[in-house]
């Protein structure tokens, strides 16, 4: 099993947003970046397939130099090998464009991606991937097992989950519960140190879409407090002032 | 050329979140000058199709046949494809849910359109084609330009509020030549809860933290989501000790929503549950710390024991309803 997992390197969840540059730019003064969450979900269970069955695990991220510390530790998790290619990742065709040039040519049997990253929420990448491959996607996947040429999994849907079956090659988006992630131990450490980093050129293609602004949500007004021994005068308010119930 | 929107149904029925998008490709087609042509895949009878026509389609396309009987993302990425290219359309219009999350990037990659997804805002038009997207699950928003000739829009549900246009729309039944061979995918169970409200769409959600204090003790909050015909959720901690199921954990590492009314029930409000609720319209804060940073992002707070609070909200809440 030849799997390839696609990570990408955001802001870690406790960061502060601010933009600087009259709005236009996010400030990454200060900020701790790591691998996307569901990325490393993503990671974890390629390793646990080519644990069980045999296989080679790559991650690819689409990425300037600064990213290589999440790189390593992915390394440092398990992945076999590692390709940067060499750009800045702003836009979701791009990204996707430049994975499918890589990926076609190296006959992935399974591609990971996460849900979405928790920095642009766009969620978009494992969907055009799939079908700049012309191959299945399913998506917000929660368990995956391989029987034989044949992914059974089950995806979150809206109100509820459905179990899913589909042939190799595919392309997956990994959601919380799909596995817990790992903390790589000393060893691992070590071995990333010296696991192939493959740098790439990107080839041509052209972002589709560019962030102009950013602005903060409105903020809220003060908090109404309402005395505990008189709780119900919530509801009156919720009922009759803030009218949703 | 002409803005197409998918109007998604669920057994028949078109949801609350397909009419918004309805709703906003009609809106959209007068800004840009185009026409708005609802599709809808699957059986839907003709009293429901006419729903899109009040929400603001010009021209209705409804694709019925053997293969779409059952929700295929391939093939409805195919299918939507298609259709969008023999309409000339510049514009596909998706709503955001978890379906739309899975055909609208497949479509843009198919048409090579640029894409945004968490759209809350119509285009401005000044500029190019520029849309508002939230970002940071919530903590901020992006003014963010689609740069190639054709676009794909998947906008964020519970945000546009709709309003009737009453339309006078034909109706069309169209075949598409697909073959099953696209749709590898294949289901195998489907799970749904029966009457219970899907967290991503609910209007209403009662939520609660570490403060109920163990799993046992969720009957009250599940209590008052009933009576108020609310979703329920949860915080990260609660998930991740079991206490509930994952798919209920909201917040950055879960899932963003934007109901009207969000109550929180001993969740502190720590940043990364913030992200994720923080566009509710309104948020109420029930909690026995007084410090709790949840206060600073909530319209209505008590301090109090949810013990004692949720007792009092129950009796409240039947006597509005009944």
């Amino acid at each position: 099993m030849k799997i390839l997992v696609c990570i990408s390197n955001v802001p870690d969840t406790t960061t502060k947003v601010a933009f600087i540059e009259n709005e236009t730019k996010f400030n990454t003064s200060g900020v701790q970046y790591i691998i996307n969450p569901y990325d490393e979900l993503a990671l974890t269970k390629a390793l646990e397939i080519t644990e069980k069955s045999g296989g080679t695990v790559t991650v690819i991220h689409v990425g300037t130099a600064e990213s290589e510390a999440s790189i390593r530790k992915a390394l440092a998790i398990g992945a076999n090998d590692a390709v940067r290619i060499n750009a800045a990742a702003n836009d979701a065709s791009f990204v996707a464009d430049q994975i499918a040039s890589y990926a076609a040519t190296q006959n992935f049997d399974l591609i990971f991606t996460g849900r979405e990253s928790i920095d642009y929420n766009g969620g978009m990448v494992c969907g055009i991937l799939a079908a700049k491959l012309k191959l299945p996607s399913v998506q917000v996947i929660t368990s995956l097992e391989i029987e034989g040429n044949t992914a059974i999994m089950e995806r979150d849907i809206d109100g509820g989950k459905e179990k899913v079956s589909c042939p190799l090659p595919m392309v997956v988006s990994a959601q919380k519960e799909l596995t817990e992630p790992r903390i790589p131990n000393m060893r691992g450490i070590m071995a990333a140190r010296t696991k192939p980093l493959q740098v790439i050129e990107p080839s041509a293609s052209n972002h589709l879409t560019a962030v102009l602004s950013y602005q903060l949500p409105p903020a809220k007004g003060s908090c109404k407090m309402i005395d505990a021994n008189n709780a119900k005068e919530l509801i009156r308010l919720l009922h009759e002032e803030a009218k949703v119930i | 050329m002409s803005v197409i929107v998918f109007a998604e149904n669920s057994e028949g029925l078109f949801k609350k979140s397909s009419l918004e998008a309805v709703f906003y490709a009609h809106e959209l087609g007068k800004l840009v000058q185009q026409k708005c042509i609802a599709i809808s895949i699957g059986q839907v009878s003709e009293e429901n199709l006419k729903l899109l026509a009040t929400y603001g389609a010009d021209q209705i396309l409804t694709i019925d046949q053997a293969e779409t009987t059952h929700f295929n993302s391939e093939l409805y990425a195919e299918l939507l494809a298609n259709t969008a290219q023999s309409f000339n359309a510049k514009q596909v219009v998706f709503a955001n849910t978890y379906s739309g999350k899975l055909i609208a990037p497949r479509v843009a990659g198919i048409l090579n359109a640029s894409i945004a997804s968490n759209v809350i805002s119509l285009p401005a038009l000044e500029n190019g084609f520029t849309v508002k997207r939230s970002v940071f699950s919530g903590k901020a928003i992006a003014n963010v330009a689609l740069n190639s000739d054709t676009k794909v829009l998947s906008i964020a549900p519970n945000t546009f509020t709709i309003a009737a246009i009453n339309k006078e729309a034909t109706i069309e039944k169209i075949q598409t030549a697909v073959s099953l061979e696209t749709a590898k995918t294949k289901s195998l169970e489907l799970s749904k809860q029966a009457g219970k409200i899907a967290l991503t769409e609910a209007e209403l959600v009662v939520s609660a933290g570490r403060g109920m204090k163990g799993p046992e003790h969720w009957g009250m909050v599940e209590q008052l989501a009933d009576i108020l015909g609310a979703a329920t959720a949860c915080s990260k901690p609660v998930s991740d000790m079991h206490w509930r199921p994952h798919s209920e954990h909201v917040g950055q590492t879960g899932i963003t929503i934007k109901p009207n009314l969000y109550i929180a029930i001993g969740i502190s409000g720590a940043i990364q549950h913030l992200a994720g609720v923080s566009s509710s319209k309104v948020i109420v804060a029930i909690n026995k710390d007084p410090e709790a940073p949840f206060f600073k992002a909530a319209d209505y707070g008590i301090v109090g024991d949810a013990f004692e609070v949720l007792p009092q909200l129950i009796d409240a809440a039947k006597s509005i309803q009944s």
